[in-house]
């Protein structure tokens, strides 16, 4: 079954420790991508911006709203993901324990509605 | 006959419902189908036993019955794949003939209760899911037992199996690195269901009280199937001690009797030697853990002769404020420590409780105060402590026995 492992941080903590800051891949990140490729689970990934570059769009009655910001406002946000591929949620549970940010954020494991 | 025939019925619906639709789960995959080709399967003992007799193994039958059933409906539903589904349910169906019923390795119950009691699902789901499909209780007696509406307790358990179809949840053992903290997780939803219907003891209502007996049972064969496990062991031990003075806790009068105060001659002797059995059996295994502990206290309480040991019972709670820190622990270790070292040492480390503040709510502090103040003679400090206990006290029962007690202080 596909997953999305949704990584949800609290960016201004992340701010603040400088842990969202850097640009590079961190080590503890590249470790767990070689480790979830080599299992064979790893379908694909990515990290995402912060919510301050986010745009958020709507039309209503035909007309496109655009506004500056995330579509809601949470103590976390959404920092990037990675999609696997795994045998049932128990895989899912084991792979999305050992990414680094399960220690400081969340993650969240959603099924893909298969169609 | 017929009255024979009912009797063997309602058995083997006890015996063996959750290893039916635990068999049907796991060939079918479908959980619905599971529990309507199980129901299906007892309707039809019902009909064929009072005729043909009952069967030499009542469970295999009723699977072999329910596993036709569920190819049948598959052949009506006439479903893309349900020529190779067929095939898979009919393969797995030869597997009866070669397994001796006592035999149950690997049994298809212990990956049932699992499921049921998946972290993923919320713990009420838990709870309802191991109540319908390895007790077979119905969805309205489930919502009756935990006072909801049958409407909230439907939408509860579609949702859950839902969940378990659609999020991935597997139909498995867990691996050892996970077993223990799962395992957790299914002894935690059995002393749930035990504690609902102990708690109801004291009523007429005997749905609730009902629970008590599924939890029990249910501890049972989780033991069966995990001889290895000392704290299921230790929980069913501490179930059976607990039950076993059920009829003596309550006077005729609905109030509360005191364990010391008891009529012995009520317990339950069968239940007490069968949970020394397996707590003996559990220290065997060498790896103590809350429920053993808890189970070893309750087990201090049914001795036969009436001389408590209040010191073993003390550092019996030592051990288990050890292994699960929590402020009631350290109150009833209080308590323990109040009868054998006498009521100033029980009131020193009442003080030091009372100082951290966290059972500022909880009745039983100044309650067990009080106690150990009347004990020493300072009744107008105690009759002030029963007051305050009172005021606290959640359950007309306590209130009543409250009331009593402050009574004897101040007249």
């Amino acid at each position: 079954m596909r997953y999305v492992l949704m990584i949800a941080l609290d960016e201004s903590a992340g701010q603040r420790d400088g842990e969202l800051a850097g640009e590079e891949i961190s080590p503890e990140y590249a470790a767990f991508m070689k480790d979830a490729a080599e299992r064979g689970v790893l379908l694909g990934g990515d990290r995402l911006r912060l919510t301050s570059d986010a745009t958020t769009v709507r039309v209503r009655n035909g007309e496109t709203i655009t506004t500056d910001g995330p579509f809601a406002e949470t103590k976390e946000q959404l920092a990037g993901y990675f999609l696997v591929d795994c045998k049932d949620l128990d895989e899912a549970i084991d792979v999305a324990s050992r990414i680094p940010g399960a220690k400081d954020g969340s993650i969240e494991v959603r099924p893909i509605w298969e169609m | 006959m017929t009255a024979d025939v009912e009797a063997a019925v309602a058995e083997a619906f006890h015996a063996e419902w959750g290893r039916v639709v635990a068999t049907l789960v796991r060939v079918t995959g479908d959980w619905d189908v599971a529990e309507e080709c199980a129901q299906d399967a007892f309707t039809t003992a019902l009909e064929r036993w009072p005729r043909d007799g009952i069967p030499r193994r009542p469970g295999a039958w009723l699977t072999t019955v329910a596993r036709h059933r569920a190819v049948d409906r598959a052949r009506r539903a006439r479903l893309g794949e349900s020529k190779t589904w067929e095939v898979a349910v009919m393969a797995a169906a030869g597997e009866d003939r070669d397994v001796p019923p006592d035999e149950d390795v690997p049994d298809d119950r212990l990956r049932l209760m699992f499921t049921c009691c998946h972290p993923a699902l919320s713990f009420e789901a838990q709870v309802a899911l191991t109540l319908r499909t390895l007790a077979g209780m119905t969805t309205p007696e489930i919502a009756h037992a935990f006072l909801v509406p049958e409407a909230t307790m439907a939408q509860r358990l579609v949702r859950a199996k839902r969940k378990i179809r659609n999020a991935g949840i597997p139909f498995e053992v867990p691996p050892p690195h996970q077993l223990v903290e799962r395992t957790a997780a299914v002894l935690a939803v059995l002393y749930l269901l035990f504690n609902e219907g102990y708690s109801a003891s004291a009523g007429t209502d005997l749905v609730r009280h009902g629970l008590t007996a599924e939890a029990i049972r249910l501890g049972r064969v989780l033991c069966a199937l995990m001889p290895d496990e000392p704290e299921a062991l230790g929980l069913v031990a501490l179930m059976l001690f607990h039950d076993a003075r059920s009829a003596a806790r309550v006077d005729a009068d609905g109030d509360l009797v005191l364990l010391s105060e008891q009529d012995r001659t009520l317990w339950d002797a069968a239940a007490i030697a069968e949970g020394r059995l397996r707590l003996d059996a559990a220290a065997r295994l060498g790896r103590p853990g809350p429920f053993q502990v808890q189970a070893a206290i309750a087990a201090c309480h049914v001795r036969d002769d009436r001389a408590t040991d209040w010191a073993e019972i003390a550092s019996l709670y030592d051990h288990l404020f050890a292994l699960t820190p929590s402020a009631v622990i350290a109150l009833n270790r209080a308590v323990a420590v109040s009868m054998s070292e006498g009521p100033e040492a029980g009131l020193v480390l009442l003080d030091r409780l009372a100082s951290d503040g966290e059972l500022r709510a909880y009745h039983l502090l100044p309650a067990a105060r009080a106690d150990m103040l009347r004990r020493l003679g300072r009744r107008a400090e105690a009759a002030e402590s029963y007051r305050r206990a009172f005021d606290l006290a959640g359950t007309d029962a306590e209130r009543r026995y409250l009331e009593r007690r402050l009574l004897e202080a101040t007249g």
